[in-house]
C-alpha cells in the first residue's frame, strides 16, 4: 500500500501547519494552479505507514549485516543523541562564528584527530561522501600539477579491483583512466604498473587493504614507481577500518586520502546516506584542500575560506558539508581514543580472520586463503554453482531467510560467484558462528534441493523482484489513476 | 573498550581457531617499518563524559532569534518526522542493494520520487543528491551531455553566489563554463533586455533561480520561452517550500523547464550548521537516462506482488565505471526519508500554508522594518520569503548590535554582492516567527539606528537583561 492510496481529499494534520495566510502581491502568473500530489492523511496514518515500512528493512540494529567494503558496524546511540541537541540543530550555517564556537571546536578537533590517525599533513572535512572525497582528492592532484605548469599529465591509473567510483571520479575530473591488473595473490601487478606510468601519469588511486581483502604488501615499491614517474598517489579509505591506528596512509607515502566516516567512524548509512568523506593531504597538496575548513586563533575558532586559502580547489557544497555526520564521528572518536582505535582494527581483523578460518574449515573456497584476511575476505561459490547451479546471488537471497543480511555479491568483479564478507569488530563470536552455520546449511540445501535455494527468499515482505520489468517499463513515480 | 563484545575466552577460542598466537600475528603481512606507534589523541571518554562535553559545546552555541535564510531555512519540523526517520531500521540500513531486505527504504524512496515529480511538475525524480548546490552542478553536467556541442551554460546573476562557486569547482575540470546575465538593479530580477546580448550563441542551458538569491521572483515563463527558443535547456533552481504556492517548473512557459533542482533542507531537515541536507533533482522523461544518482522503480515479485527496486543502474558508476553519468554512490537517503514523512504529514494544504505564512511573515517584517527612518527595501519586484533591506549604517555594524540582543537579523550581503555597497541585509521570516518576534526585531533595529544617528554608539549597547534568549 502506497501512502497515496491512503489519501482522502480534505483529510490532513492541521495542527502541524500554520494558519492560512494570503499571497499578497505574488503575481498570478507565478502562482501554482493545481495541487501537488502529496498525500492527504492524518498524522496517525503517516506515522503508522512509515513505521510499518521501516519494519520491512534489514538494518544493523536488527540483523547481522556483513556487507563487504561497507563496514556495517554498530552506530552508537550516544553519537546520534548528542548530535541531535537543539542548539546544534537550530544553528544556521551562515550565523556568525561567535555563535557557533561549540560546533566549530568539535569540527576543528575532528580535523586534528583525523590528521593524526591518517598521518597526513592537513585535513578538510567538507566532502559529503566517499565519492565526493575522491573527487576532491583527484581535483587536488590536478590542481597541483597545473600549479607547476605540468599540463601533460592526463591519466589516472586505477587497479581493476577498484570500486567503480574511482574511474568515474577520474572522468569527472577530466582525466582518462588506465586500468591495471591484479596478480594471483591479490597484489597490484608491478610490471603492469611500471609499463603504465609515464609523463602522462597524473596519479594512481589505490585501496589498501584492497577490495580483495588483503594488504598490498608492495606498497612502498608502488609508491616509488608512481612518484618517480612524477605522479601522485591517492588512498581510497574505504577499507581503513582494517588498519585504523595500526598503519597510517601518510606513513605509506600517500599524497592524498579520503576517509569514509560512515564506515570507519560508525556514522549511520541511513539507507544510502548521508555519508561523509573528509580528505587528508601531504605537505605539497596543503594549499589545494577544499574549503571551508576550520581554523583556530588562540581560543576561538573560525571558518577558513577562499580568502585564507586562495589555491583551494574551492567549495563542494553550499556550506560545510554534512556537519551533523561530522559531529557523530567526533563523538565516536572521543569515546575511542587512540588505543580504542587500534582496538577497532585489531578486533575487525580478528573477526574477519576467525570467520574466514571457520568457513574454510567448513569446506568453503576462500579466494585468498593463503593470505591473512584484513577486515574482510572473499568466498567464491564457483564450485557450488558448477555442481548445483546455485549461484552466489541465490545463496545471498537464502541468507535473508536465515535472518542475516547478505554479504556484498559479485564485487570485486575479478572473482567469479563471489561473496565479499566483512563482519566488523562489533559482532560477537556467537553471531559469527551462527552465520557459518547458516551458510553451511544453505550449501547442504543447495546440494539436496537446488530449487529451494534458487527460489529464495521466502520470508521477506516480497520475493525476488522482476528487475528486467523495472528497467524495461520504468515506473518511477506514482500517478493518480 | 567501547563496542567490542569479546570476552577473554572468546578471544582465545577465536585465535585458536585461526591458528594464531596473538591478535598482533594477524598483522604480520604488513611491513614492520610501516607500523604506527602510539597515536597522539585525547584519552577515551565514557558515555557520561562525552555527554557532558557535548552538552557544554551545544550550550556554547546558544539559542537565537534567527532571521537568516539565504539558502537554508528554519521551518517547524513535526515531532513525528525524526522520531520515525531516526528508527534504527531506517537509520542503520545500507543502500538498498538487496531489494527484498530493503523494501522499507525502497518504497519510501519511490514515494519521495513521486512527490518530488509532482511538486516540480516534471516526469521523474531521482532518489536525491548531496545538497542543492552540488545537485545544480550535476544538472549542468547533464544538460551539457544532452546538448552535445556546447560546453557553456548561462545563469541568471541572481543565482546563489556560493552555488555558482560550487558549480565551478565541480564542472570546471571538464572545461565547462558558467556565464551570468546581470540582474536589474531596481527590480532585482532578470530583464529580457539583458538576455539579448546572448541571443544566437551556443549554450547548453539557462539556469533560472526562482526565487533568486534576493528572494525576488523572476519572470520564469518568459525566461524559459526565450531559452528554449534559443535551443537551450532550462534548469530550474527552486525552493521546495515555495512550490506549495508557486508555479511548478514543469509548467513554466510553453514547454516547461527541462530539469529542476534545489536544496531539500526546508522539507524536514534541521539547519545543523549546514548539513546534512539533500539535493533534489527532477527532469523530463527524455532526460532520465542522463540523470545521475539512485533511481527506484516499482515492479512485481515472483508471485506478482508489488515491490520496489533500484533501477536504470546502467547509468551508474558501479556498472559503467569511467563512463558513468556521475561518480555519485551514496546519496542522502535518511534526509529523504525525513522529507517524505514531512511532506506526508503536511500534505498539499499544509505545505501551501507553510509557504504562504512564510511569505506573509516576511512581508510584515519588511513593512515593520521599512517604517523605520533610514531603512529601505532595495528591490521593487515581488518576493517569496526573503527580501533585501538597506540600512544607513554599515550592515555589519547593525547586525552585531542586533546580535547583542539575541537576534540574528539577516545576512550581510557585503561579501556576496559588494556592488550593493555594504549596507544591504537579506532578511527572512519563515512561519516560525510570531508577531512578537517581528516586533522585537523592528524595535531593536529602530533603537540601534536612532542611537547611531546620535553618535557611534552601536558597540556600546548593553545586552538586554530581560531577554528570554
Amino acid at each position: 500500500m502506497l501512502i497515496f492510496e491512503l489519501s482522502r481529499s480534505g483529510r490532513g494534520s492541521p495542527a502541524l501547519a500554520p494558519s492560512a495566510a494570503d499571497l499578497g502581491d505574488i503575481p498570478a502568473e507565478c502562482r501554482r494552479m493545481s495541487k501537488p500530489l502529496l498525500p492527504e492523511v492524518s498524522e496517525l496514518d503517516a506515522v503508522r505507514h512509515y513505521t510499518r515500512l521501516s519494519q520491512k528493512n534489514f538494518s544493523i540494529d536488527t540483523q547481522f549485516y556483513p556487507l563487504g567494503s561497507c563496514t556495517m558496524k554498530y552506530n552508537p546511540k550516544a553519537a546520534h543523541a548528542l548530535a541531535m541537541q537543539r542548539e546544534f540543530l537550530a544553528r544556521h550555517p551562515l550565523a556568525p562564528e561567535d555563535s557557533g564556537q561549540g560546533v566549530l571546536a568539535c569540527l576543528y578537533e575532528l580535523q586534528e584527530i583525523l590528521r593524526e590517525v591518517t598521518g597526513m599533513a592537513g585535513v578538510s572535512l567538507t566532502p559529503m561522501a566517499g565519492a565526493q572525497g575522491e573527487f576532491a582528492g583527484v581535483a587536488m592532484i590536478r590542481a597541483y600539477h597545473e600549479s607547476r605548469g605540468d599540463a601533460a599529465r592526463r591519466e589516472i591509473i586505477v587497479p581493476d579491483a577498484a570500486h567503480g567510483t574511482n574511474p568515474a571520479t577520474a572522468t569527472m575530473c577530466g582525466y582518462a583512466v588506465k586500468e591495471i591488473p591484479t596478480d594471483a595473490d591479490g597484489n597490484v601487478d608491478l610490471e603492469a604498473l611500471k609499463a603504465a606510468v609515464g609523463p602522462q601519469t597524473a596519479g594512481l588511486m589505490l585501496t589498501n587493504p584492497s577490495t580483495l581483502g588483503v594488504f598490498e604488501q608492495q606498497i612502498r615499491a608502488i609508491q616509488q614507481i608512481v612518484h618517480e614517474a612524477g605522479g601522485l598517489t591517492y588512498y581510497d579509505g574505504a577499507n581503513l577500518n582494517a588498519i585504523l591506528g595500526k598503519v597510517r596512509p601518510g606513513d605509506m607515502g600517500f599524497d592524498v586520502i579520503h576517509v569514509n566516516l560512515h564506515k570507519t567512524f560508525a556514522t549511520p548509512h541511513g539507507g544510502g546516506g548521508p555519508g561523509s568523506g573528509p580528505v587528508g593531504v601531504s605537505e605539497r597538496l596543503l594549499p589545494f584542500l577544499p574549503v571551508p575548513m576550520v581554523g583556530r586563533d588562540g581560543n576561538s575558532y573560525r571558518w577558513l575560506t577562499e580568502k585564507d586559502r586562495p589555491q583551494s580547489i574551492g567549495r563542494l557544497s553550499a556550506h560545510m558539508g554534512n556537519t551533523g555526520v561530522l559531529l557523530r564521528a567526533y563523538v565516536y572518536a572521543r569515546m575511542l581514543g587512540g588505543e580504542g582505535m587500534k582496538r577497532v582494527a585489531d578486533m575487525a581483523t580478528l573477526n574477519a580472520n576467525y570467520l574466514m578460518a571457520q568457513l574454510k574449515a567448513a569446506g568453503f573456497d576462500v579466494t585468498f586463503g593463503r593470505r591473512r584476511a584484513s577486515h574482510e575476505f572473499i568466498v567464491s561459490l564457483k564450485g557450488l554453482k558448477e555442481k548445483t547451479g546455485v549461484s552466489a546471488m541465490d545463496v545471498a537471497k537464502r541468507l535473508l531467510d536465515k535472518g542475516f543480511h547478505a554479504p556484498t555479491t559479485y564485487f570485486p568483479l575479478l572473482v567469479p560467484e563471489c561473496l565479499l564478507i566483512e563482519p566488523t569488530e562489533t559482532e560477537t563470536k556467537q553471531t559469527l558462528d551462527g552465520f557459518v552455520a547458516a551458510l553451511t546449511e544453505i550449501r547442504d540445501e543447495a546440494e539436496r534441493d537446488a530449487a529451494l535455494v534458487k527460489g529464495a527468499p521466502y520470508t521477506t515482505p516480497v520475493r525476488r523482484l522482476d528487475d528486467v520489468k523495472a528497467a524495461r517499463e520504468p515506473d518511477l513515480a506514482w500517478k493518480a489513476a | 573498550m567501547p563496542y567490542i563484545p569479546h570476552t577473554e575466552d572468546d578471544l582465545q577460542a577465536m585465535l585458536a581457531a585461526i591458528g594464531a598466537g596473538s591478535v598482533e600475528d594477524l598483522f604480520d603481512e604488513i611491513p614492520a617499518a610501516l607500523r604506527a606507534g602510539s597515536l597522539d589523541l585525547p584519552p577515551a571518554l565514557n558515555e557520561m563524559e562525552v555527554s557532558r562535553l557535548m552538552e557544554e559545546r551545544a550550550a556554547q552555541d546558544g539559542r537565537w532569534l534567527n532571521f537568516i535564510g539565504a539558502g537554508a531555512y528554519e521551518h517547524h519540523i513535526p515531532a513525528a518526522v525524526w522520531q520515525i526517520a531516526g528508527r534504527g531500521e531506517y537509520y542503520t540500513a545500507y543502500t538498498p542493494y538487496q531489494a527484498e531486505a530493503s523494501q522499507g527504504t525502497l518504497q519510501t524512496l519511490y514515494e519521495y520520487q513521486s512527490m518530488m515529480a509532482s511538486l516540480t511538475g516534471l516526469d521523474v525524480s531521482n532518489a536525491s543528491l548531496y545538497d542543492g548546490a552540488s545537485a545544480l552542478a550535476e544538472a549542468v553536467l547533464m544538460a551539457v551531455r544532452a546538448h552535445k556541442t556546447s560546453r557553456r551554460v548561462l545563469a541568471v546573476a541572481g543565482l546563489h553566489p556560493v552555488w555558482q562557486q560550487v558549480v565551478k569547482s565541480i564542472v570546471g575540470n571538464q572545461g565547462i563554463e558558467l556565464v551570468t546575465v546581470p540582474y536589474c538593479t531596481e527590480g532585482g530580477h532578470t530583464m529580457a533586455d539583458s538576455l539579448s546580448a546572448h541571443e544566437g550563441q551556443d549554450y547548453a542551458a539557462l539556469i533560472v533561480a526562482q526565487p533568486n538569491v534576493f528572494g525576488v521572483l523572476e519572470e520564469a515563463d518568459a525566461l524559459t520561452d526565450w531559452a528554449q527558443g534559443q535551443g537551450m535547456r532550462v534548469i530550474a533552481v527552486v525552493n521546495p517550500t515555495s512550490l506549495g504556492i508557486l508555479k511548478a517548473p514543469g509548467e513554466w512557459g510553453a514547454k516547461g523547464a527541462d530539469i529542476a533542482v534545489g536544496e531539500g533542507q526546508p522539507l524536514g531537515a534541521p539547519l545543523s550548521s549546514g548539513g546534512p541536507y539533500f539535493g533534489f533533482m527532477a527532469c523530463k522523461q527524455e532526460l532520465v537516462r542522463q540523470m545521475p544518482g539512485r533511481i527506484v522503480g516499482r515492479t512485481v515479485d515472483l508471485e506478482g506482488r508489488e515491490g520496489f527496486t533500484l533501477t536504470l543502474q546502467a547509468r551508474e558508476q558501479h556498472i559503467r565505471r569511467s563512463k558513468a553519468t556521475s561518480n555519485i554512490c551514496t546519496n542522502q537517503g535518511l534526509m529523504v526519508t525525513a522529507a517524505t514523512i514531512y511532506m506526508s504529514l503536511l500534505g498539499p494544504d499544509g505545505l501551501a500554508k507553510v509557504a504562504a505564512a512564510s511569505h506573509a511573515n516576511t512581508r510584515r517584517l519588511v513593512e515593520k522594518l521599512t517604517a523605520i527612518p533610514g531603512v529601505e527595501r532595495l528591490f521593487s519586484e515581488p518576493f517569496f520569503h526573503e527580501a533585501v533591506i538597506t540600512v544607513e549604517p554599515p550592515a555589519g555594524e547593525v547586525l552585531r548590535a542586533l546580535k547583542a540582543q539575541g537576534i540574528l537579523g539577516g545576512l550581510d550581503l557585503g561579501e556576496w554582492c559588494p556592488e550593493l555597497g555594504g549596507h544591504a541585509i537579506l532578511v527572512c521570516a519563515t512561519e516560525t516567527k510570531s508577531e512578537a518576534d517581528l516586533d522585537r526585531y523592528a524595535e531593536h533595529l529602530e533603537r540601534i539606528i536612532a542611537k547611531r544617528s546620535q553618535g557611534p554608539a552601536c558597540t556600546k549597547l548593553k545586552p538586554n537583561e530581560n531577554s528570554k534568549w
